[in-house]
């Protein structure tokens, strides 16, 4: 095989969690691209710097799926600062590994959430601006 | 229910078959090259495995000679046969759509000071004879095209193309790679005009690690391989006869059902696209000719999901296909072949090959294009396109 996937990779892959869009998300981010096939869209609820929500849309392989899943359950209930922090290398580990040629996808998923946590500060920063 | 349509990598051995080679692993296990009784054996079963072979394509068993697979078999001819003729001139037409053996015989070969010309296809996978025609010059060597394509199932007009490439020039050396054509599509190497073909075994439901050259009587090939010389100069090596003998017995079951077996797989092709097409409307488009297609090979794009979580999910039901999805391939690349054919890259991520063997039936098709629907509709939830589809 071009290889192989862990049974914790397959078992997300087969049922996803977290899957969807969240209504009124206060931080949204899409990363990459249909034209390289990989893409991901992840939505977060935040309250008092908390993430209480996080789902995600993906179009993308079996690793893309499931480390998209990984992730957002990984980050549900931790501090913002704290899941900005959360490096592939973690996810990968929890999902009993990947195989190397599959690692850029779980790069994806980190950087579309990190997008989102930094549109979400950036939104933060303008709105706590312009009212002081 | 498991249903594999992934014969055009790797197919099923006709148990025939392996019976007929076990005599060769377990008695007559000589090779040729020696002077006692089971050499002569293993001599008397080569020959009748060439005939078997040879038969199908209208060529005598003498033009016969063996490899160690297709791909091999490909290298030999491109290689070995400019090798060979370099004095003539340096100059090699093919296609931008052949197998990889073939495709990166003649890279290497441009960093060896030869010039390549790779013919484009149009969205059906077929080359324009008249850019041939113009690309054909005096130093021309070599002329290599496949019969059939190996992801799309486009037939080439062979014929044609082999008349116009003697009119050219008839020192001008035609091969042709069969892999995807043999027992498949009648083939006729002498009313074609075709010097060396390429010949499987696996792909005819013989063994693996053996395939076939036909080289023409006047056509030179410069050996690649150097050593003990059996039974052919172009390649040496003790014969593997247990193989051959099982490649023979495949070709001669495969030309005894040749009708029978194309009109099945034809039949089981026709379903199969024909569900597809009902059941994904504007959703998923066949990619290749709708006319002139081997039946064997059936592509599909499927919009807005991705192909290797797609093959995964179909795996997971018991149905095995290939994808040209980036993903599912060591170089992160989409299938090149869609890629000449015009089909964008979004949608390329999204194909399913479809290959189809004359074990196949109609219960089995009628299971895929369920199991289909079910992996699309299990993926398109997750997609951020689902708005746009209905299914």
């Amino acid at each position: 095989m071009v290889y192989r996937y862990s049974e914790i990779v397959k078992k997300y892959f087969k049922h996803p969690k977290n899957v969807g869009k969240i209504k009124n998300a206060d931080a949204i981010a899409t990363e990459g691209s249909v034209l390289c096939g990989d893409m991901m869209t992840m939505y977060l609820k935040i309250r008092n710097n908390k993430i209480v929500d996080a789902k995600f849309e993906s179009f993308g392989c079996a690793a893309n799926i499931a480390t998209a899943s990984m992730l957002t359950e990984v980050v549900k209930g931790m501090n913002v600062d704290e899941a900005e922090k959360v490096e592939w290398k973690d996810i990968v580990k929890k999902l009993g590994g990947l195989p190397p040629i599959k690692y850029h996808c779980s790069i994806l998923a980190i950087q579309t959430l990190r997008s989102a946590i930094r549109g979400w500060k950036e939104k933060q920063k303008k709105f706590y601006n312009s009212n002081s | 229910m498991r249903v594999y349509l992934d014969n055009c990598r790797a197919a099923r051995v006709e148990e025939e078959v392996v019976k007929a080679m076990i005599p060769y692993f377990t008695k007559s296990y000589g090779v040729p090259s020696s002077l006692h009784s089971l050499a002569l054996e293993a001599d008397e079963a080569i020959e009748k495995a060439k005939e078997s072979i040879a038969l199908p394509i209208n060529a005598s068993y003498e033009n016969i000679i063996f490899t160690s697979g297709v791909t091999e078999a490909n290298n030999l001819a491109v290689k070995g046969i400019v090798y060979a003729n370099r004095s003539r001139g340096e100059h090699i037409v093919t296609t931008r759509i052949e197998r990889p053996s073939v495709l990166d015989s003649c890279k290497a070969l441009e960093k060896e000071g030869f010039e390549v010309d790779y013919l484009k296809v149009n969205k059906q996978g077929f080359i324009d004879i008249n850019e041939l025609e113009r690309l054909i010059r005096n130093d021309t060597i070599l002329v290599s095209i496949q019969h059939v394509n190996h992801v799309v199932g486009t037939i080439q007009a062979i014929k044609e193309i082999g008349k116009l490439v003697k009119e050219k020039n008839e020192n001008i050396i035609f091969h042709v790679d069969a892999t995807d054509a043999y027992l498949k599509v009648p083939i006729d190497v002498k009313k074609c005009n075709i010097d060396v073909l390429t010949i499987p075994s696996n792909l005819i439901h013989g063994p693996r690690g053996i395939a076939a050259l036909f080289v023409n009587e006047n056509v030179k090939i410069k050996p690649l391989l150097h050593g003990f010389v059996s039974l052919s100069e172009t390649r040496p090596g003790h014969e593997n006869v247990p193989a051959i003998v099982g490649f023979g017995r495949a070709a001669e079951i495969g030309f005894a059902v040749f009708d029978d077996a194309v009109n099945k797989v034809k039949r089981l092709s026709k379903k199969l696209m024909k569900d597809i097409e009902d059941t994904f409307k504007d959703i998923a488009f066949l990619v290749g000719p709708r006319k002139n297609r081997s039946p064997f090979n059936v592509n599909y794009c499927f919009k807005y999901v991705e192909g290797e979580a797609l093959t995964l999910q179909l795996d997971m039901m018991g149905v095995y296909v290939s994808t040209g999805s980036a993903c599912a391939s060591r170089e992160l690349k989409v299938n090149y072949v869609l890629l000449e054919l015009g089909v964008r890259p979004e949608d390329a991520h999204g194909s399913i090959s479809f290959c189809l063997s004359r074990y196949n039936n109609e219960e089995e098709m009628d299971y895929v294009v369920r199991c289909l629907k079910k992996a699309y509709k299990n993926l398109i939830k997750i997609s951020m396109f689902k708005d746009k589809v209905r299914i």
